[in-house]
């Protein structure tokens, strides 16, 4: 039986989709049967993040409506034949499904799969109540500006009161240097602010929109810091204790010499 | 030495737009906050005036509490009648 978990974040453009595809991607890596359902119905986008995007017959809309089976909308990874995407609909709008239709697909998924991500659209309305309808999990995202936190609080508070108990948080694109001084809230500030548990950082990191232009998530790039750190969180999911990544690692000399020769460094 | 460069440069802590953030967050949190049900009011009621009970008469029916927002603060207002002091509990005496 496997674990259905949703991404939200509330405002959009923190990572969500960036998010899901690289904790998806790194669950397969580890060898874990993974679907990634994107629920952002109108505004589709894990296909592209994935590269995947020519390969797409049906989405999860012919799937709900009956036009076809779960298994021919489900598209297979190029790379890891334990991944799956089962891309949203693009001509449609959200009201197309409802939440009920959500759970029922999650919980078909669920018998095959280990770990179902669904990738939430951003806001409170419709679309938000259908991706988290199938979820027995929640992760925020957020990064360390006051909108996005606020977006995330208000989340945190819909999402406990729709019995998904105890999100985890993730704090994304942090910049070392502006914490360092003092231009930007730090992890403590935000788990002060928002007071649930931390489930992993990632650095603001160039090599995300390198990969995404290539329709490669970073975790498949051995020096991606990014990368690297959704490869953490996706061994804290699966319940290893794995410490936070060092922010501090990207500005010394030697990493970066390390990195030039393809050395690993996170 | 780092509070010395900080100094020389005039970014005192308070002065950082990090400060900022988490100041402005801080209220802006708290607002949102705020927007509680009447029912956990109705509860928080409750609960104060049994802790106050043991202390004073008051009249419950008179009793009033709110949230008052104001610039960069939010008070917790409770206007709460008394009509006669209670003897002290033994307790509290020593």
């Amino acid at each position: 039986m496997g674990e259905a978990l949703v991404i939200t974040s509330g405002k959009g453009g923190v990572g969500k989709t960036t998010t899901a595809a690289n904790i998806g991607t790194s669950l397969a890596m580890m060898g874990y049967r993974v679907v990634l359902v994107d629920a952002d119905i109108g505004l589709r986008n894990l296909d592209v993040v994935m590269g995947l995007e020519n390969r797409i017959v049906y989405d999860l809309v012919d799937v709900v409506q009956g036009r076809c089976r779960l298994r021919q909308a489900l598209i297979r990874d190029r790379r890891f034949e334990s991944l799956f995407l089962l891309p949203a609909a693009q001509t449609k709008d959200k009201t197309a499904v409802n939440p009920e239709q959500v759970r029922d697909l999650c919980q078909e998924l669920e018998k095959e799969n280990d770990y179902i991500i669904v990738d939430c659209p951003a806001g409170i309305e419709q679309g938000f109540r259908n991706a988290i309808a199938g979820a027995n999990k929640a992760i925020v995202v957020t990064t360390p500006e006051v909108a996005a936190v606020r977006d995330a609080d208000r989340i945190i508070g819909l999402l406990e009161a729709s019995e998904l108990r105890n999100p985890l948080l993730i704090l994304n694109r942090i910049r070392s240097r502006m914490v360092k001084r003092g231009d930007m809230l730090d992890v403590e500030d935000v788990i002060e602010h928002l007071a649930i548990d931390l489930l992993g950082i990632v650095p603001e990191d160039e090599t995300i929109i390198i990969s995404t232009n290539r329709g490669e998530p970073a975790v498949l790039n051995v020096n991606s810091r990014a990368g690297a750190a959704y490869r953490n969180i996706s061994r804290r999911i699966v319940g290893e204790e794995v410490p936070l990544i060092d922010l501090e690692a990207n500005g010394s000399f030697v990493q970066r010499v390390k990195r030039l020769f393809g050395l690993r460094t996170g | 030495m780092l509070e010395l460069l900080q100094r020389v440069f005039g970014r005192e802590a308070s002065r950082t737009s990090k400060y900022l953030a988490k100041e402005r967050l801080r209220l802006v949190l708290m607002h949102d906050r705020m927007d509680i049900s009447p029912q956990i009011l109705e509860s928080l009621r409750a609960d104060l005036l049994k802790v106050i009970t043991e202390y004073m008469v008051v009249d419950e029916g008179a009793t009033e509490i709110a949230l008052h927002r104001g610039q960069g603060s939010v008070a917790l207002v409770a206007n709460i009648p008394v009509l006669k002091m209670k003897r002290l509990p033994q307790k509290l005496k020593n």
